[in-house]
């Protein structure tokens, strides 16, 4: 080591437990330091989307080891490796659906290459892919909200009538402007989480300059009921008839029209 | 015999081809690796796939490096059979052959930091002052700590040897910066810094470097005319002395520290033929 002479009363052993002090005190502010560093660029941006069959995104960065194996199997060029500057966590695979979006090829090449399983082999059919929830973000500019069929959305959907379907309403106008002004009815592009794989072929074929569909990370996309809430038409079907008695018919003592608040007495 | 340029002597003995050798050696496996990667996106033949993270060869060998093995688990995420295979594979090569044989013979960071050193000698810089030797092994106690703690490869966010050998395969991004650092840190900072005294990568292959059947041999230790050459070469000078100028003159010839990292450089550049590669059974000497 290239220390300075030492004065002559510094034993070894004393010199030994300062430089492994050092050391030690060193390797762990720098881990410390690149700890905190990455909880604070660990971030994802919303349209960096991973590949199917991805834990969740805390356990997908433990898991996977930044190879790039799903990436050169991916046949469509659709993944991409994350270099820095990208925003995703560096070496890790997304897509922009917006660029190339996932073409879901049934025998899911990307999984099938990951060999640290951080993209879940237990993910057999792609349709129950969960790489992201596409929304209808700007209902303001969608051809469809205007009354008019676009409809792009809806026919380039993989799960067409499950993830998407067009649900059709009245179209405002008709009452603002008067019947004079009738209007078609719209058709709205309605996504369905349950069957939307977050493919993202709906964001690419969107004719807008800037899609008015977009995929997003499902964390993004959905709110959450709370765990206690029930849904009573829900429950009433799940039982088969309503979970309470019908409502008790009590009769009527010393009330008639006379007697009600607000009846002539 | 100068600190600046060691080897003078030996290319003026051997000539110039003989004495770097094992470094043309080394560059040409270190190019060829890099290659077999790139065939594939460059050329459409595809080699190997993946990158020195964990590769596929030929579409039937998986290699993974040990190193992004523990890290991942430790943040107790159990990985698919290729990784176990792949581990096992790579770990079984480097017990036979020395772990950093890794460094010195896969890692192109090998060329970065070698490439510092020879320009730091040239310039003859003595600034800074590298940190004890024992970091590198601190910070990978450390480094698998902060992914248990974490859950998250946190290491893998700064790493300039995955940055590297992930940037020439699949391109870089602003990932060059790290590496730049590298090569700035030990050209300014820290002779042999960051291979010989920060990279823990390097550390865990040395842990398995103990028990290599290639080793280094100062077999002709006594021809050795102390122009310290090889001490100026290594990028681990320490493991030279134990077998180049041992207490006992009994003590074997063998460089049998883990840290050595079979590069050679110290038989090429040596006028007297004092070394050479041989395995770990071969204790002759004169």
């Amino acid at each position: 080591m290239s220390e300075p002479t030492k004065p002559a009363n510094a034993s070894p052993r004393r010199r030994f437990l300062k430089e492994m002090a050092g050391a030690a005190g060193g390797a762990c502010l720098l881990a410390m330091g690149v700890t905190l560093y990455s909880k604070q660029a660990g971030a994802r941006p919303a349209q960096a989307i991973r590949p199917p069959g991805a834990l969740l995104e805390e356990a997908f960065l433990g898991a996977c080891i930044r190879c790039g194996l799903c990436v050169r199997d991916c046949p469509y060029d659709t993944l991409k490796l994350a270099t820095p500057g990208d925003g995703v966590v560096s070496g890790t695979p997304y897509f922009t659906a917006r660029d190339i979006p996932c073409e879901m090829c049934e025998d899911i090449p990307c999984v099938k290459a990951c060999p640290s399983g951080a993209l879940d082999h237990a993910l057999s059919d792609i349709r129950q892919a969960e790489m992201g929830i596409a929304v209808l973000i700007d209902q303001e500019n969608c051809l469809n909200f205007l009354g008019l069929r676009c409809d792009v959305c809806y026919r380039v959907c993989p799960v067409i009538d499950k993830a998407i379907t067009l649900e059709m309403r009245r179209n405002p106008r008709e009452e603002r402007e008067g019947p004079a002004a009738t209007r078609h009815a719209m058709l709205i592009p309605t996504v369905h989480s349950d069957a939307c794989t977050g493919c993202g072929k709906c964001e690419k074929s969107c004719i807008l300059p800037e899609a008015a569909i977009k995929v997003l990370p499902a964390r993004l996309a959905q709110g959450k009921a709370a765990e206690h809430y029930r849904r009573g038409w829900e429950e009433k079907d799940k039982a088969g008839g309503s979970l309470i008695s019908e409502q008790l018919k009590l009769p009527v003592r010393g009330f008639d029209a006379q007697s009600a608040p607000g009846g002539q007495p | 015999m100068s600190a600046q340029r060691p080897g003078l002597e030996a290319i003026a003995d051997k000539g110039w081809l003989a004495a770097h050798k094992w470094l043309l050696l080394r560059r040409a496996s270190q190019l060829l690796i890099l290659a077999a990667f790139l065939a594939g996106p460059w050329f459409g033949g595809w080699l190997v796939k993946g990158n020195l993270a964990s590769s596929l060869t030929l579409d039937v060998l998986p290699l993974t490096d040990p190193f992004l093995f523990l890290q991942m688990l430790a943040t107790r995420h159990w990985p698919e059979m290729s990784a176990l295979i792949g581990v096992a594979i790579v770990l079984g090569f480097y017990l036979l052959v020395g772990g950093r044989v890794f460094c010195s013979w896969v890692c192109p960071m090998n060329v970065v930091t070698d490439s510092a050193g020879w320009l730091r000698r040239r310039l003859g810089l003595k600034s800074g002052r590298s940190p004890h030797e024992a970091t590198r092994l601190w910070l990978l106690g450390f480094v698998l700590l902060a992914a248990a703690l974490s859950g998250s490869l946190v290491w893998e966010w700064v790493n300039p040897v995955s940055m590297l050998q992930r940037g020439l395969i699949f391109g870089f991004g602003a990932g060059w910066v790290f590496v730049l650092g590298v090569f700035l840190y030990d050209l300014l900072l820290a002779g042999r810094g960051w291979c010989g005294h920060v990279c823990p990568m390097g550390a865990l292959y040395g842990l398995f470097g103990k028990s290599a059947l290639i080793r280094v041999a100062a077999h002709q230790r006594s021809a050795c005319n102390d122009c310290m050459d090889c001490f100026a070469v290594c990028p681990e000078p320490q493991v030279i002395r134990p077998a180049l100028k041992p207490r006992d003159p009994n003590d074997t010839p063998l460089i049998l520290d883990g840290d050595c990292t079979n590069c050679g450089r110290c038989i090429d550049v040596c006028s007297q033929e004092v070394f050479r590669f041989g395995s770990r059974f071969n204790r002759s000497k004169k």
